[in-house]
């Protein structure tokens, strides 16, 4: 038969998967492998050759201690976003899903800073905080001071996120059947320990989905850090992605922020999977 | 009053207060959008005297939108950003259904299994491991349209096939396509007359989250247009900023023209937006 002819095979590949295929290589594979092979070069983006320098540049990236600095603050960033983010979108789930009025257009509300992009955020947050909280309270702006320019970074993002996350847990309340919550309450659960004891283990899922999401997000931030504190003041802001993109498009070792870009993909993937599989393990139907 | 007109009353007073907090808390949201609209329409020394203001001490002005747009060259950036938005966002939709349709349908051809498993391992991958390699490699062929729109399609094609792949797989009986076969269809007919035009749900939902990523996206961008002619609006913003920063009325007209059209598409296309982003999310 002709279905089994490797050439019938190929062509129905081709067909159907090649500009797909084509194109996923190209921009996803052929980079990545590409990556790692400058990762053991010396180069500085102009010169024609690259000079093999082995394993210098994760030597050079491990003793690079802005590097660590920026990695530092990218943890202690995302551990606090990612645990407000989900308490805010999980609050704001909850009240949504009550059967009040209106609530399709306060979902929507929510919503709305995700429709536009970090840069564009960044910068109309910047005039609030130099402006508008200035004139309101009368103090200095919270971008002029160190760990202002941090806390702000953290508001824009929950900001941001938990419309989203929002939609996730939404989700997550109407899968939870109702038929079950009665029946705690039957049981003479009250409200709070239904949701307690019944809704929220039966929304698990939501919560690892969310997580990850957030965990994920948070961990390579740029556009809002570039807009909103551009790394000031005096770097104090700078995260782990504005790092390797200044070590790489600024300062032109490409090989070392090439090597700095793998080690930040490594500690996010093992973040991300390591919170997947805890929250997998302890999963429960109803 | 009986147990059952109590437990009503408490009910009542318990929404109007969730109600309250509920729009407190949308307030809060939408403050810093309230706050860029009522002072674009002030002048820049109003602004700068009092932020607050709803209308500033020398009335009402128009004239920072003038100037922002030919300033920012609003018209050519968002035929960019329109261009490649709609470009990568078909793109993306064609290429990745048919890519899936072959994984589906052939699931037991070593290659569909081995380039899917990569598609789907490949998702982890960060766009901050990719930029410095993609710049270099693909060098010579950057500042065009065209490289983008093909580099957006490529980043998004592994998630939409997943998705597409989902959607294939569980919705779309395999006797439909014997049917067709037997009726005459060759496999490609197939799929545009029976297969495709049954992906409409996920259709929606890959366009739409593609769709507004792409319209969204800065860094990508960034890197492969440098010409000012290309700039895409995110670039454009950031190229505003970076040269009118203290002309605090231009830079307010600047927000407001970026995010004017998706604000506009939002309100036409709500449900389904928050449907498609709902689903897209849910499932990958």
């Amino acid at each position: 038969m002709k279905q089994n002819k490797l050439s019938y095979k190929v062509g129905q590949y081709l067909m159907f998967g090649g500009p797909g295929t084509l194109l996923f290589l190209a921009v996803v594979i052929v980079p990545f492998v590409y990556g790692l092979y400058l990762t053991f070069t010396s180069w500085d983006g102009v010169s024609a050759t690259k000079e093999l320098v082995g394993f210098q540049n994760f030597a050079d990236a491990f003793t690079d201690g802005d590097y660590w600095w920026a990695m530092l603050r990218t943890v202690i960033y995302s551990a606090i976003a990612v645990v407000l983010i989900n308490i805010v979108s999980f609050a704001l789930a909850y009240l949504v899903t009550q059967g009040i009025k209106g609530q399709n257009f306060f979902r929507a509300g929510f919503f709305v800073p995700n429709l536009i992009g970090g840069i564009v955020l960044g910068y109309v947050w910047k005039f609030v905080f130099n402006r508008a909280f200035v004139a309101i309270f009368g103090t200095t702006s919270l971008l002029a001071t160190t760990e202002g320019a941090m806390f702000a970074l953290i508001m824009v993002s929950v900001w941001q996120y938990a419309g989203y996350m929002m939609l996730i847990y939404v989700a997550g309340f109407m899968s939870v059947s109702k038929d079950v919550q009665e029946a705690a309450k039957i049981d003479g659960c009250t409200s709070a320990q239904a949701m307690r004891h019944v809704t929220i283990p039966l929304m698990r899922s939501s919560f690892v989905q969310c997580i990850f999401l957030s965990i994920t997000r948070c961990f390579v931030v740029y556009d809002v850090n570039l807009s909103l504190t551009n790394g000031d003041p005096f770097k104090s802001s700078v995260m782990a992605s504005m790092h390797v993109y200044n070590q790489a498009f600024t300062y032109k070792n490409y090989g070392l922020g090439q090597s700095e870009a793998v080690i930040l993909f490594v500690v996010c993937a093992i973040v991300g999977v390591t919170q997947v599989l805890i929250g997998k393990r302890g999963e429960v139907e109803a | 009053m009986s147990e059952n007109q109590k437990a009503a009353t408490r009910k009542k007073i318990a929404h109007v207060i969730m109600w309250i907090v509920l729009f407190a808390l949308f307030i809060c949201f939408i403050f810093p959008f309230i706050l860029v609209i009522i002072n674009v329409f002030k002048s820049k020394g109003d602004i700068t005297s009092d932020p607050l203001a709803i209308i500033g001490a020398h009335g009402f002005t128009f004239k920072n939108f003038p100037e922002a747009m030919k300033k920012m060259n609003f018209l050519t950036v968002f035929g960019n950003s329109l261009i490649i938005t709609v470009s990568a966002t078909i793109l993306t939709i064609i290429f990745s259904s048919m890519t899936a349709f072959v994984f589906v349908r052939n699931g037991r051809w070593k290659l569909c299994t081995i380039m899917f498993s990569l598609m789907i391992a490949s998702m982890v991958i960060p766009f901050q491991v990719l930029m410095v390699p993609l710049v270099s490699v693909y060098g010579p062929v950057l500042n065009s349209r065209i490289t983008l729109i093909l580099m957006h399609v490529g980043f998004s094609v592994s998630m939409a096939v997943f998705m597409f792949h989902g959607s294939i797989k569980t919705n779309i009986p395999l006797e439909l396509e014997e049917a067709a076969t037997i009726d005459g269809c060759n496999r490609w007919q197939t799929y545009w007359k029976i297969v495709f035009p049954l992906l409409k749900p996920t259709i929606a939902t890959v366009g739409i989250i593609n769709a507004m990523a792409y319209w969204n996206d800065y860094l990508l961008p960034s890197l492969v247009l440098k010409k000012k002619a290309l700039y895409t609006i995110p670039i454009a913003t950031q190229a505003f900023y970076g040269t009118y920063s203290t002309d605090i009325g231009l830079i307010m007209a600047a927000l407001v023209l970026a995010m004017l059209p998706i604000l506009i598409l939002y309100v036409f296309l709500q449900r389904y937006i928050v449907e498609g982003v709902t689903s897209g999310a849910v499932k990958g």
